[in-house]
């Protein structure tokens, strides 16, 4: 049974990774301007713009050009930056590592932070620890990253100075031996602890500003989840056999729960992504976002259809392994999708 | 149905209860005020466009300029005002064209089925695997930065939860009662779709735009901080605090006050859709 229902997910999942490509494709060659022109820039000649038609195959029809392009993508070949003059599947291998810490770090502090907020929420039910939580995850699903960025930014790096304002590491650091590309677990495996603090200092902000909207987001969810749990017979029932309210909270509540939160987590994974693009330009945080904002303002085509593709493709990754996760511990979702 | 909700005493009475959504309320009803009187209230209006005066440039806030002065000597307190009346205007506009462009395809997958709902979910999973505020980059990006290519590119990407939302309900409603009634009297699938089951949507459709002018207006923000959203000199919150991002901590007021003026837009759209979801009962 599940092995057919990650057969079928997995076969939905690579139509819509066509169809983003196919998207993104179109979106590139239709939008009003000459990528030929973008690319040499205003000065060039007519006899220059048809040369370079020519060489990239623009005066073929737009079919043609999207084989052409998804054949040189499948062989893993996403072409040449206009901006770094290196090929782009280069550039973003050396960026994503970066901004996949910064989400993985974000994704931690929602589950460690988020999860058990929301179920303390849950369980003492308009009470003080709940309004606290309520005002904390509504300023944080309501305020813009960029302003997170910002204000930690002023109190932590230039008020108390305490924290690190810009990059992955300081000035004179080496970067840890190349493992994983995470810096922090990189530095753990070289048991370079100088580095690991280093790079925990730079992570720290970004992080936080890029995790409070899911933070926010999974607190209100857990609770509101968690609370209707709580009225649940099961709840009487575990109750009655004489658990004690950690273990009723913890195990019998919180379990169905988090289904929710799971998927929501899949979800999220696109709007972190978005909004890497706005905290990772505050904080000067190498990775793909920062890129992608730098790529964008250049007009650099390949370099845009590249980003955005490994966005999608990441995105459509994670959901697919979300949605099976999800099938494992609720098999009523399986079993359902299977009946259609 | 929904004015009853709302003007009928019950409904109000109820939505009244939750001081956080009447607080939200407030906060909504002030942003549309000063969006729409930003000219006759504010100090300097003439500091809405290309006005400069070195002579007062990179003021703090004192008691001439309440939210002080931004780089060429305009008050920021007038600027933000008036950096509303883009936002209402933009989320307004992009609502108004993403919701029907998306409950349209929404409401014939879910009542139909069948080839029309498999490509039509299928494309909203396409659009929905990329972030919208990404794709808006790119198309503003690529068109060039203005006020009316941003509201296009947002709304280009946002109607598919709307699709999504109204595909989901339609599902449910094709099988209640009055829907196989009205199917056996013979009534056609038009006055099926428009009168009995899009009054039926309209609650969740109410309290999604709500929620979402709150996502509208930070998405616009977005854009306009990484310089891709309404040009200089209209004053546009986003573009605001990039402004005064460049010259921390000294300018500090320049982000402190534009973010908090997009800070109670947002707050005060998202406490209302919270206090509509619990009166009208509705999962969005």
């Amino acid at each position: 049974m599940l092995r057919r229902y990650i057969i079928r997910r997995s076969i939905a999942a690579l139509i819509t990774l066509f169809g983003v490509s196919v998207l993104i494709f179109f979106l590139a060659r239709v939008m009003p301007g000459d990528p030929a022109m973008i690319a040499l820039g205003e000065t060039a000649t007519l006899e220059q713009i048809a040369n370079y038609r020519e060489r990239l195959g623009l005066n073929e029809p737009l079919l043609v050009q999207y084989v052409v392009y998804i054949t040189s993508v499948i062989h893993g070949d996403l072409g040449d930056s206009l901006y770094t003059h290196g090929a782009v599947l280069d550039d973003l291998a050396h960026t994503f590592p970066a901004t996949l810490e910064l989400i993985l770090f974000s994704t931690v502090l929602m589950i460690t932070i988020g999860i058990p907020l929301g179920v303390l929420a849950g369980r003492f039910r308009d009470g003080f620890i709940d309004n606290f939580t309520r005002v904390f995850s509504l300023l944080g699903v309501v305020t813009p990253s960029f302003v997170w960025a910002l204000f930690l930014m002023l109190v932590f790096a230039f008020y108390l100075d305490v924290l690190p304002a810009q990059g992955r590491l300081s000035e004179g650091v080496e970067p840890p031996a190349f493992v994983t590309g995470l810096y922090l677990v990189d530095s753990i495996v070289a048991g370079d602890w100088a580095t690991f603090r280093d790079a925990s200092a730079h992570i720290v902000m970004p992080g936080t500003a890029l995790a409070m909207a899911s933070v926010g987001q999974t607190t209100r969810m857990t609770r509101a989840n968690v609370g209707e749990s709580f009225d649940k017979t099961y709840i009487e029932f575990a109750r009655a056999y004489g658990f004690k309210g950690f273990r009723t909270a913890a195990v019998y509540a919180l379990r169905p729960a988090l289904i929710p939160v799971l998927t929501i987590m899949g979800l999220d994974i696109a709007i972190k992504f978005g909004s890497a693009f706005l905290v990772e330009t505050v904080f000067s945080w190498p990775g793909m976002a920062r890129y992608g904002v730098q790529v964008i303002l250049f007009k650099d085509l390949n370099a845009i259809v590249g980003t955005v593709t490994i966005i999608g493709f990441f995105f459509i990754v994670i959901n697919l392994i979300v949605d099976i996760v999800v099938s494992f511990v609720d098999p009523r979702i399986r079993l359902g999708a299977l009946a259609q | 149905m929904i004015a009853g909700a709302f003007f009928g005493g019950r409904g109000w009475y109820k939505f009244s209860r939750n001081r956080l959504s009447l607080f939200g309320l407030f906060l909504v009803i002030s942003f549309i005020l000063m969006a729409l009187l930003a000219p006759w209230i504010t100090p300097y209006p003439q500091h809405a466009e290309s006005f400069i005066d070195f002579a007062n440039a990179n003021q703090p806030p004192s008691a001439k300029y309440m939210f002080g002065t931004d780089l060429i000597g305009r008050d920021v307190f007038s600027r933000v005002l008036f950096g509303y009346r883009i936002s209402l205007r933009l989320s307004i506009i992009v609502l108004a064209i993403a919701v029907p462009l998306g409950v349209i395809p929404g409401l014939l997958a879910g009542y139909y089925g069948g080839w029309w709902e498999t490509i039509t979910m299928r494309i909203v999973d396409v659009f929905l695997a990329v972030p919208s505020l990404v794709m808006a980059l790119i198309v503003v990006g690529l068109v060039g930065s203005s006020l009316t290519n941003a509201m296009l590119a947002i709304a280009f990407f946002w109607w598919p939860w709307y699709t999504r939302l109204l595909y989901n309900i339609t599902r449910q409603l094709k099988n209640e009662g009055y829907v196989t009634a009205a199917q056996v009297v013979g009534a056609s699938h038009w006055h099926i779709l428009i009168k009995e089951i899009l009054p039926n949507c309209v609650p969740s459709l109410l309290t999604k735009m709500t929620l979402d002018m709150s996502f509208v207006i930070l998405v616009a923000a977005s854009l306009g901080f990484l310089g891709l959203g309404v040009r200089a000199p209209t004053p546009e919150l986003g573009s605001m605090i990039a402004e005064g991002a460049n010259y921390l901590p000294a300018m500090w007021w320049l982000p402190v006050f534009a973010g908090l003026g997009i800070l109670i837009a947002v707050l005060g759209f998202n406490l209302v859709g919270d206090g509509l979801r619990d009166l009208l009962d509705v999962e969005v």
